[in-house]
């Protein structure tokens, strides 16, 4: 979706705590196989000691020499335990008196064994390694100290088998482990960038013109990245602020000069007595007419901006609106012999919205039709229904729009191609536009059948 | 240089043919089909009689294969791989003990195998030693000795049974010589481990003048003459054969433990073939082994099933266990208290 190399914060964070998971894996396979390994050893051992010390106790010293009883126990139980080859060797100093007489005797570093704990070593014999268990006991044996050593040595397959199945359950706990670990880590990157993907989507849902701050709950760690927004979002809509208001300053202080000018202009008109003069001074007085017009155009457009942040909700019966604006547009399109025309609906069309901004957009379409329209000719005000909003239709017989496409002519300070001859700002159709878009209705401009322009203006029905 | 090195040893070969060990017999059967591709070396303690049609039936099966096949007793064939290093592909015998003691001492090679892994737990030993029989060893009594009453179930009884009758038996009571027999010793080892009653029975016929063994044959056919009247720890398969068709003797299965001997093999480190012994071991082992071992060759395959079915019935343990009896100062001990409790003043 997004180009860049950069992973996604949910894939950096899943990986790492896979990496973790899968480390935690292997440490504790590892460890589960070396203490159960360690286990095994110690409790193989100590039966060979147990072994060990059991033939141990069995020496009896006589007047011919030290002999042993071998307990059966002993053999059979280290039997049972493991399938482990036994070997075993008692010897007086290096005389072996039974057993296997070349097991091997632990070497001097192993430390003389103590006579109730056997000692423990590891040693090779018959072509394996053997883990022997040695005693060293006194006996008594015709009226002379004799030290006797026991030796029981044992193969460690047994071990080995245990170790092997140890691994292998081992292997499925840690594979468990991280199978458990990665089910969570994917939960918990889940749970954790939830809050900034909610952020996100709320930021993200917002309408172009939307400069409200944003309230949405959000966690510590984001809260200075959310203040900064809003900061950002309030410095902007202040600066937006400022500059509508520098507008309507503006075109206030435009205007009142203005209408001082006209004055003195149309005075200078009744008492000029050439025909030349009086050609100059209708001239000027139609510029003034035009830059008043201009101005109040700005002026509206700044109200627009301004209102559209925050759109006052009223009920506004939109039949009496056009109505009243058909009647304060009709003198003027007399001077024109342009006839204005309405027709109402039946039922009263209440919408909810912005009266003033209904009122400056419908002003803009008329003042336009009356501007554009050819003399001797009618403008069709009609209102109608159409499904859930309530649609405003004016239509003049002017000039059309000469393939100029609405998207261009809704542009700030955008005019039409055809309309050179024509005093204009280019804002009256963006007012009209932004004021549908406001509340959530829609404008649109058409070619009228037979000649002429079709505007159609949708607010929704309250 | 190999050829002279080759030559040399063939002559040294020749002339040394002298083996130590004792043999019994010593059989060599052609190889079906006349072409001798391999020769499979088995050496036993058991009679090549029973084990012919056996071995017949493997030959069959494996043309190309020509079998030597020794008798010697159980301590010879022991002694001819522990100390000999006789070069046999597969070891035979009766004495559990001895050939526990080569499987420990490292002179088996390990075989794994299908027919190997079917054999129940107590039933092998790691997987370098294999039993392929399960044989009861019984009591053999007249039916003249009982006057009319039941054969003792248990050694109690059989023990009553000698107390109370001292004139009918003296003299008249067999079994083993265990400082003669190898198998002798095994039995009344184990019988000494497990169960106290057995010292009890041993002074009985002890104060009878016993007549004491070296081996199986002699016994049975004093059995059959009327000069024994019981003979105890016999090994019933040898004995049911030799005493069928006589009504005047009757085997006994004693019910507080009846030892089972297993008959086992392994393969020898020293065989110059063991893929042969491990192939015959395989058909000893299979469903053809052994019904052909159980119909032909009357010795009880392995079978835990019957085991179950008869719960007086001990296999005596294949496990390091019987190695304690062969050790010199323990076997010396035990015939010492043997003697003690036997022979009688």
């Amino acid at each position: 979706m997004k180009g860049g190399g950069s992973l996604s914060l949910r894939a950096r964070l899943v990986l790492q705590l896979l990496v973790l998971a899968a480390l935690l894996a292997v440490l504790l396979f590892q460890a589960v196989r070396t203490v159960a390994g360690d286990a095994a050893k110690e409790t193989l051992d100590s039966v060979l000691g147990a072994a060990t010390l059991a033939i141990a106790d069995e020496l009896r010293g006589s007047d011919q020499g030290v002999t042993v009883d071998l307990p059966h126990e002993a053999f059979s139980i280290l039997g049972s335990i493991s399938e482990d080859r036994i070997f075993y060797r008692v010897a007086v100093e290096d005389a072996t008196i039974t057993g296997y007489a070349d097991l091997p005797m632990p070497s001097a570093a192993q430390g003389p064994a103590a006579p109730s704990a056997p000692i423990f070593y590891t040693a090779p014999y018959r072509n394996a390694e053997v883990r022997v268990a040695m005693v060293r006991r006194v006996v008594l044996a015709g009226q002379l100290a004799t030290p006797v050593t026991v030796l029981v040595a044992q193969t460690r397959s047994g071990q080995a088998a245990i170790a092997a199945r140890v691994a292998n359950r081992a292997a499925a706990i840690g594979l468990g482990v991280f199978a458990l670990a990665a089910a969570l880590s994917i939960l918990t990157a889940g749970s954790v960038l939830r809050p900034i993907n909610r952020l996100a989507e709320a930021v993200g849902r917002r309408g172009p013109s939307d400069l409200r701050s944003v309230d949405h709950p959000t966690p510590a760690e984001l809260r200075p990245l959310v203040e900064s927004l809003n900061g950002l979002i309030a410095r902007l809509r202040a600066a937006l602020t400022r500059t509508e208001t520098f507008i309507a300053e503006a075109a206030h202080h435009i205007r009142t000069p203005l209408a001082t000018v006209r004055a003195r202009a149309e005075t200078a008109l009744r008492k000029a007595e050439s025909e030349d003069a009086r050609e100059t001074l209708r001239a000027v007085i139609r510029a003034v007419e035009e830059s008043a017009r201009s101005a109040s155009q700005l002026l509206d457009h700044a109200t627009v901006v301004y209102r559209s942040d925050r759109p006052a909700r009223e009920s506004v019966d939109l039949a009496r609106l056009v109505e009243g604006l058909a009647n304060s547009f009709g003198p003027v399109a007399g001077l024109k012999d342009v006839g204005i025309g309405f027709q109402g609906t039946e039922a009263k069309l209440e919408v909810m919205g912005d009266r003033l901004l209904i009122e400056a957009a419908l002003r803009n379409l008329l003042d336009n039709a009356v501007k554009y329209s050819a003399p001797d000719t009618d403008i069709m005000l009609r209102l109608s229904r159409e499904g859930g909003s309530a649609c405003v239709e004016v239509a003049d017989r002017g000039r059309g729009l000469s393939g100029s496409a609405q998207a261009a002519l809704t542009r700030r300070f955008a005019r039409g191609a055809n309309v050179g001859d024509v005093v204009g700002s280019g804002l009256g159709l963006t007012i009209v536009d932004e004021v549908a878009a406001a509340h959530g209705g829609r404008f649109e401009l058409a070619e009228r059948e037979g000649g002429g322009t079709c505007a159609r203006f949708w607010v929704p029905l309250s | 240089m190999r050829a002279v090195l080759g030559a040399f040893v063939l002559i040294l070969a020749l002339a040394a043919p002298v083996r130590a060990f004792e043999i019994e017999e010593d059989t060599r059967f052609a190889a079906v089909g006349g072409v001798v591709q391999a020769e499979l070396a088995v050496l036993s303690t058991t009679d090549t009689e029973v084990l012919r049609p056996v071995l017949a039936a493997f030959q069959a099966r494996n043309p190309g294969i020509a079998l030597r096949y020794t008798v010697a007793n159980s301590q010879q064939v022991f002694a001819a791989i522990a100390d000999e290093g006789a070069a046999y592909d597969l070891v035979i015998s009766s004495a559990m003990d001895l050939q526990m003691k080569l499987a420990n001492d490292g002179l088996a090679l390990p075989l794994r195998s299908v027919a190997t892994a079917t054999l129940p737990e107590w039933a092998r030993w790691q997987d370098l030693l294999f039993a392929f029989a399960q044989e009861p060893v019984v009591l053999i009594v007249a039916r003249a000795a009982l006057g009319g009453s039941a054969a003792p179930r248990t050694r109690r009884e059989l023990t009553q049974l000698l107390r109370d009758n001292p004139e009918r038996f003296l003299g008249r009571i067999g079994t083993y010589d265990p400082a003669a027999s190898g198998a002798g010793y095994l039995f009344v080892t184990q019988d000494a481990r497990l169960s106290d009653t057995f010292w009890r029975l041993a002074e009985v016929m002890g104060g009878l003048a016993p007549t004491l063994y070296d081996s199986s044959a002699p016994m049975i056919a004093d059995l059959k003459s009327g000069q024994l009247l019981l003979a105890y720890n016999v090994l019933g398969s040898y004995a049911a054969p030799r005493i069928a068709g006589s009504d005047a003797l009757v085997m006994v299965e004693l019910e507080d433990h009846t030892l089972t001997l297993l008959r086992t093999a392994l393969v020898p480190g020293t065989a110059q073939a063991p893929e042969l012994g491990a192939l015959f071991l395989d058909f000893l082992l299979g469903a053809e082994g052994r019904a052909l071992i159980a119909s032909a060759a009357g010795l009880p395959p392995i079978d835990a099933a019957a085991l179950a079915a008869k719960p007086h019935l001990r296999p005596i343990r294949l496990d390091a266990g019987l190695l304690v009896y062969l050790d010199a100062l323990k076997r010396r001990a035990f015939l010492e208290e043997w003697q003690a409790a036997l022979i009688q003043p």
